[in-house]
């Protein structure tokens, strides 16, 4: 009897979990979208805010933040992939491997505020880049490289090694054997990195507020690099912290919502393809 | 040949500079914080500094005690955990072994978009339900506070909780928990007893990474508790330690510009220290699981 209690209780306490977890997320759905939706209009969308009109429009966040993730996916993909090459190819040495791993540990761990502030103090002061976009772009350089990294190594592992076998016995050089063979087997593995560096770069706030800066003004992408601006999720903070416009913030929420659910949709058809490789 | 060598020691080169541009973050990150966080923990006296219980940055007689910070971002993290731990544990042991396929990839995906709101639309939310909800609930003047942001905080490490303990409960062999179940106990038994002992490791470690979310979230947290530096109690207007760095930042100078990057450079070696126990949990649930 005392067991069947225990065995419920149990039971309904995972299922109350769940359905807790389940509503939570339903919640902040179906609040922000029905918030959100009905603020989305067309000028939002289109036009920069003005003051002598009083209006309020988004589309130098929106550009904003499309220069932002150009200008860091380009820059951190080199390096990314390059580091996870380097390590899966290249390293011999196990105390450089390991010291290497560690540091990336270590970058994914370290909070975004830490990241603002000292890429406020590197590059916008010590580089003197100023509060610019492209020293937004650098400081997400760094806290995304991990995350490319990560992918990128555990797609290359997943290429066989008789591929690599069967061309350095041909006589390719190790280059060439990396150009033509280990690099087109792991394109998968740096498409999800993008994927959830792009995410992730949507969603930043801390890490901008200080480098990236706060302005709205409406640039192409070579002036928008090195002028101040901010991204639709720090205008969402701006707006809804220090202006009060909340029908606009919580606009900017949906939009930044829907994209969160585009790219979690992207990033698991990119993962069961990579799955489906894998088996062949 | 002696050519195609030469190029081929280049790449080789290229790469190891790729690789160790990483570790140069880290060396940079670490040396810019010390160096810019050390003079005025110098000025103001590392005692009074850790254990000064008021912090008046912009008053005449400027008092820098991070006291406040410190011991709202412990009570914070702590109460997130509290809350957030065991709704994230019941549901992942829910997901890992008792749903059907079906339930799963849809609770999985919820996890997911969790997983991935970007942390301004938490503040959003909570700053326009719970801190109005929890200031007509509780009768209180103002209901941003301590409570409000423990509750923002569970929120945002349940994801985090949930898909570390799943990957480890999932990795628990089958035949253990076969063997359990030929020996006469029941399936619920045998998942408390049997799988959440093997994946122990796993677990602790979904803890340990959701105390460093928690303890690391500085704007959902800025949103909705109120940001006045008192000590912490649960009604009340407080400030972390992220925040303190972010709500003075932009107009600070001097040594109260200073003073915040000691502050950061605190939060650094929080961080630091909840990093090395996540790597020991972690490498010992590689163990177990092998």
């Amino acid at each position: 009897m005392k067991r069947k209690i225990y065995n419920d209780l149990l039971k309904i306490l995972m299922v109350l979990a769940t359905i807790i977890t389940c509503s939570i997320v339903l919640f902040l759905v179906i609040y922000v979208m029905a918030k959100g939706l009905p603020n989305i209009t067309w000028e939002l969308l289109s036009t920069k805010p003005s003051i002598l009109n009083n209006t309020i429009g988004i589309l130098p966040d929106i550009l904003n933040t499309l220069y932002i993730v150009i200008a860091t996916i380009i820059i951190v993909l080199p390096l990314g992939v390059g580091a996870a090459i380097y390590l899966t190819e290249y390293a011999k040495n196990k105390k450089i491997v390991s010291i290497i791993e560690f540091a990336s540990e270590t970058l994914s761990g370290i909070p975004s505020i830490i990241y603002g502030l000292v890429g406020m103090l590197f590059f916008c002061e010590f580089l003197g880049f100023k509060t610019s976009l492209i020293a937004g772009a650098l400081t997400l350089v760094i806290m995304n490289l991990p995350t490319i990294m990560r992918t990128t190594q555990e797609s290359l592992k997943t290429v066989p090694q008789n591929y690599r076998e069967g061309a350095f016995g041909l006589g390719a050089g190790k280059w060439h054997v990396i150009r033509t063979v280990v690099l087109p087997g792991c394109v998968d593995g740096i498409v999800s990195g993008c994927i959830l560096s792009i995410g992730r770069i949507l969603g930043e706030s801390a890490a901008l507020l200080f480098t990236a800066g706060i302005a709205h003004t409406l640039n192409d992408i070579i002036n928008g690099l090195s002028n101040s601006g901010a991204t639709l999720a720090v205008a969402l903070y701006i707006y809804a912290k220090e202006r009060g416009e909340f029908g606009i913030a919580f606009a900017i929420a949906a939009i930044l919502l829907i994209m969160t659910f585009l790219i979690n949709l992207s990033a698991s058809l990119a993962g069961k393809f990579l799955k489906k490789r894998k088996n062949i | 040949m002696k050519k195609r060598k030469l190029i081929e020691s280049i790449i080789h080169g290229i790469f190891l500079i790729l690789g160790l541009v990483t570790v140069g973050c880290v060396l940079l990150i670490t040396i810019y914080l010390v160096v810019s966080g050390l003079p005025a923990i110098k000025e103001i006296g590392l005692f009074n500094f850790l254990f000064g219980k008021e912090w008046a940055s912009t008053a005449e007689n400027p008092k820098y005690g991070i006291l406040p910070f410190i011991l709202t971002s412990v009570y914070g993290t702590c109460g997130a955990i509290l809350l957030g731990v065991p709704i994230g544990f019941f549901t992942a042991i829910y997901i890992a072994k008792v749903a059907s396929k079906k339930i799963k990839t849809l609770v999985s995906g919820a996890v997911n978009l969790l997983a991935g709101i970007p942390s301004v639309v938490y503040g959003l939310v909570g700053m326009l339900v719970l801190v109005p909800g929890i200031r007509k609930l509780f009768n209180i003047p103002d209901g941003s506070g301590l409570l409000s942001a423990i509750i923002v905080l569970a929120v945002m490490i349940l994801p985090s909780i949930i898909k570390v303990s799943l990957t480890a409960l999932e990795a628990v062999p089958k035949e253990y928990e076969d063997g359990s179940l030929a020996l006469g106990a029941t399936a619920t038994e045998t998942y408390f007893h049997i799988s959440v002992p093997a994946a122990k490791s796993g677990i602790a470690a979904s803890i340990v990474l959701g105390v460093g979310r928690a303890i690391g979230e500085a704007m959902a947290v800025m949103m909705v508790s109120g940001n006045a530096p008192n000590m912490p109690s649960l009604f009340e207007s407080v400030r972390f330690l992220t925040t303190a760095v972010a709500s003075e930042m932009s107009y600070s100078n001097g040594l109260q510009r200073q003073a915040l990057f000691s502050i950061a450079l605190v939060l650094f070696l929080f961080i630091m220290l909840i990093n090395t126990i996540l790597n020991l949990f972690l490498k010992k649930n590689k163990e177990t699981t092998k």
